[in-house]
């Protein structure tokens, strides 16, 4: 039986209403996105929804007391609580610089949380 | 002091426009901003989702500045943190005060207006109720949580549908909070159909539309809100009130455009937009004062406050070395049909050799749409739209093949079925 999932594309504020017709989880038709990342996102959707990462950590010696932090790539939503929990445990330490890695391999998902901003020492 | 260029606040818009001016050839500039680092809000957005049309990247708030800080680390524009301007005047000149150099005066050859915006609070919306602690702003909040790592509460209450408590509904979750729902007086979302998507649904946090609080209980500490859905008036009902027991009160109920400067230098406003009236090189009713981003109208994107400032810091340029043309009489341009606002409101320029870039908001949610621009009652120029929301702006682009079609005055842009 065919079977069409509805999705609201989060790529751009376009906000594409997307459909996505699949048939014994074999996909037959994306419809209603207006580029390519849409196609992509509605397939994800689908199979494994993934979103970026993104919490702060502690800092030490920095001239604030958070950095903030990103997954290099998408990671499945399931595990966003998770690494939130994992990364609220561990501590960074100033100076950094934007993309440095502040985290190696998350929870065994194969990616590296890094830091969105340069963080400068406290004098 | 003397600057040829003096941009007021170092956020995404005063960035933008001072490294636009400078690459124009104007080296002279001076950004003044009163917090301790440049960035403005962006240090604190911690999220995702910004940089898309600019850097063609989705990069988080920190990275989206790190960007243009780098930028600007490559130029000799002189900055001044930790201080804060008091007052500008007609005459470009700036009062300014900071712990080190005490009382400044600066005396510039143009001003750029890049303070940008602040929340609504309380006080604005009138909530009933007692005057305990534990009621924020949602973009404090988001300051106590990213910036200074303190969470401001365990058991949250959102009221108003904004992007700024949409994310927060999402942070405060992650963070361990209880999010007990979002309540929104209007029939539809205050911000980006995306942001209730990812930080609501991805959460199962419930969204109550049509709804707002009617009271706040709490003698010390906030102990609950009475929540009731409203009518079609916007209205509470009675019958439906229900007390929902919590810590912690956020805000999220809009953005006004930050322009006691402004006012005080007697720039011209518009009571649409809550920013002054600009022309198309975003330049302001007195000549050499410039403004960009949310001080002239609160966007949805960062990128948009990017892309005007560029036209700002351009223009500056131009102004100083003195390459305007202007007409005797400006275009006007009218709201037409289901039209908040238009930005800007008036166009100078002479003759038209680029593009020139209108940022409007709709009144209320239509489907099936044509933008329609016309002058003298002849249409000259058309976009279709699926669908308009007033959270969504709507950009159009005009060519100065079409611009050369304004005859007289005025410019009507409308929304038509």
């Amino acid at each position: 039986m065919k079977r069409i999932h509805n999705f609201t594309c989060i790529v751009c504020p376009l906000s594409c209403q997307i459909e996505l017709i699949e048939e014994r989880n074999k996909i037959l038709e994306v419809k209603g996105n207006r580029c390519k990342q849409g196609e992509k996102y509605a397939i994800d959707e689908f199979k494994n929804p993934v979103r970026i990462l993104i919490t702060t950590v502690y800092i030490e010696d920095g001239i604030l007391p958070m950095l903030p932090v990103r997954s290099e790539k998408p990671i499945p939503k399931s595990f966003m609580k998770k690494c939130v929990k994992e990364l609220s445990k561990i501590k960074a330490k100033a100076p950094v610089r934007c993309g440095d890695v502040i985290y190696e391999n998350i929870l065994d998902t194969g990616i590296n949380v890094i830091a969105s901003r340069d963080l400068i020492r406290r004098k | 002091m003397r600057a040829d260029i003096v941009v007021i606040g170092g956020g995404p818009a005063g960035l933008a426009s001072a490294v636009s001016a400078y690459k124009e050839g104007i080296k002279d500039v001076l950004i003044i901003e009163r917090d301790m680092e440049l960035g403005g809000i962006l240090p604190q957005c911690i999220h995702d989702g910004f940089g898309n049309f600019i850097f063609g990247e989705m990069l988080t708030g920190p990275e989206y500045a790190q960007r243009y800080i780098n930028e600007l680390k490559k130029t000799e524009i002189k900055i001044k943190l930790n201080t804060m301007v008091l007052e500008i005047d007609s005459n470009k000149r700036i009062i300014a005060v900071n712990s080190k150099d005490g009382l400044l005066e600066i005396e510039a050859k143009a001003i750029i207006l890049a303070m940008g915006c602040r929340e609504r609070t309380r006080a604005q919306i009138l909530i009933p109720g007692e005057r305990p602690s534990g009621i924020y702003t949602a973009g404090t909040a988001q300051r106590y949580i990213n910036i200074e790592g303190m969470m401001p509460g365990k058991k949250i209450v959102i009221l108003g549908s904004g992007d700024v408590g949409l994310i927060m509904a999402r942070r405060f979750t992650l963070e361990g909070a209880e999010v007990e729902g979002v309540y929104e007086i209007m029939p539809n979302p205050g911000g980006l159909t995306r942001n209730v998507v990812q930080c609501l649904e991805d959460y199962d946090i419930p969204l109550y539309l049509s709804h707002t609080i009617t009271n706040i209980e709490g003698r010390r500490r906030v102990e609950g809100v009475t929540v009731a859905k409203v009518d079609s008036k916007m209205k509470p009902i009675k019958e439906t009130e229900r007390f929902i027991p919590c810590d912690t009160v956020i805000l999220s109920v809009g953005l006004i455009p930050e322009n006691e400067l402004s006012k005080k230098a007697e720039v011209k406003m518009d009571p649409r937009t809550g920013g002054p009236i600009v022309d198309e090189r975003m330049e302001t009713s007195i000549p050499g004062i410039f403004a960009c981003g949310n001080v002239v109208h609160v966007h949805d994107l960062v990128d948009d406050v990017s892309e005007a400032a560029e036209v700002s810091g351009k223009g500056a340029a131009e102004y100083i070395a003195g390459k305007l043309k202007e007409r005797k009489i400006p275009i006007n341009v009218k709201n037409g049909r289901n039209v908040r606002y238009i930005v800007p409101q008036i166009i100078r320029a002479e003759k038209f050799d680029k593009d020139i870039k209108f940022y409007l908001r709709v009144k209320e949610i239509e489907k099936n749409t044509r933008i329609v621009v016309s002058s003298n009652e002849k249409e000259i120029f058309e976009k279709k739209e699926r669908i308009v929301r007033p959270p969504e702006m709507i950009k159009l682009n005009l060519s100065p093949e079409i611009l050369n079609k304004i005859t007289g005055n005025e410019l009507t842009i409308e929304v038509k079925k």
